[in-house]
């Protein structure tokens, strides 16, 4: 897939690779070690640049809704 | 406010499914999702932590674009865990962009199925929610069976993904799932329906019926692109 940022792809597939490998034979293993680290944080730094120059919604993205209250409940009765 | 609740059983374990959920994209039922990206990720204890960042703007109809183009890009934010201890992914996406119009909220718990540790389940739930005055309740629930749709096909593209990784061979079999031609129709008829309603917009100039193709036009949108982030 595409990133957000043109030039932050081949960053975002090389951390993929890394992370895909370790998700499934670490983490699922319960081996927490990461070596995807590095490749993570200069992902990181190209898709930080990429949301600014896209005007993106910095707060919103930031904003944890899973596992607060902001979570929508379901409606006790009817919907 | 549409409220939303289906449960789905995928024929295969848990941990597979786990593996997938992060190879999800593309698939050939995600042609309308552009970009994805990984914006936070941290591991606490035996939970994974993640937001995943999809744009998907080609989903709009040419008609519709024009106005999308004056509000802010619309992207899809999935918050997830998957969490070792309970064997459940939860995710939580969410429309940025375009909330004074809609929100689409979903929430996912993918975890083993009880009834056969092999398979694992998928309880889905989501809210629609329009406060646009005056048509909140017509978005809402043309929102409602169009969401019903696409999240049935991004169930399929998730099943595709297991397959291509798993089963490979029951997906070569599989003509059903490869055969997209129903889909392109699907396609053809909503662009026919679009590019009428977005005619008679022209035709209507400042009356309601206009700022209520303007309200629609971007419902569209955002269900266009939200929905498909189902399963």
């Amino acid at each position: 897939m595409d990133s957000v940022g043109k030039d932050c792809k081949e960053l975002k597939h090389a951390y993929e690779n890394c992370f895909n490998e370790w998700f499934s034979e670490s983490f699922l293993k319960g081996k927490k070690d990461d070596p995807c680290a590095e490749l993570f944080r200069t992902y990181q730094e190209c898709i930080k640049k990429a949301i600014k120059e896209k005007n993106l919604n910095l707060w919103e993205l930031q904003r944890d809704v899973l596992g607060t209250s902001s979570e929508k409940a379901a409606p006790t009765s009817k919907s | 406010m549409k409220y939303y609740s289906l449960d789905s059983t995928f024929q295969f374990p848990w941990e597979q499914l786990a593996v997938a959920f992060w190879k999800r994209y593309p698939n050939p039922y995600s042609g309308h999702v552009l970009t994805e990206d990984i914006i936070h990720r941290e591991v606490v204890g035996n939970r994974l932590f993640s937001k995943r960042l999809l744009t998907k703007t080609e989903a709009c109809p040419k008609w519709a674009e024009a106005f999308m183009r004056r509000v802010h890009q619309v992207c899809i934010l999935e918050e997830s865990i998957v969490d070792l201890d309970t064997q459940t992914i939860t995710t939580y996406t969410r429309n940025i962009g375009l909330q004074k119009y809609m929100t689409l909220e979903e929430k996912c718990v993918y975890s083993p199925s009880r009834e056969n540790r092999q398979w694992s389940v998928c309880e889905r739930q989501a809210w629609i929610i329009s406060k646009v005055f005056g048509f909140a309740s017509a978005i809402e629930q043309y929102s409602y069976k169009r969401f019903k749709k696409n999240s049935a096909k991004a169930m399929k593209g998730f099943v595709y993904v297991l397959m291509k990784l798993y089963t490979p061979e029951a997906l070569a079999s599989d003509h059903n799932l490869l055969n997209t031609g129903k889909l392109k129709k699907t396609a053809r008829k909503a662009k026919e329906l679009a590019k009428s309603k977005a005619e008679m917009a022209t035709t209507q100039g400042n009356r309601p019926i206009f700022k209520y193709c303007v309200v629609a036009a971007v419902s569209v949108c955002v269900v266009l692109i939200i929905g498909k982030m189902g399963s």
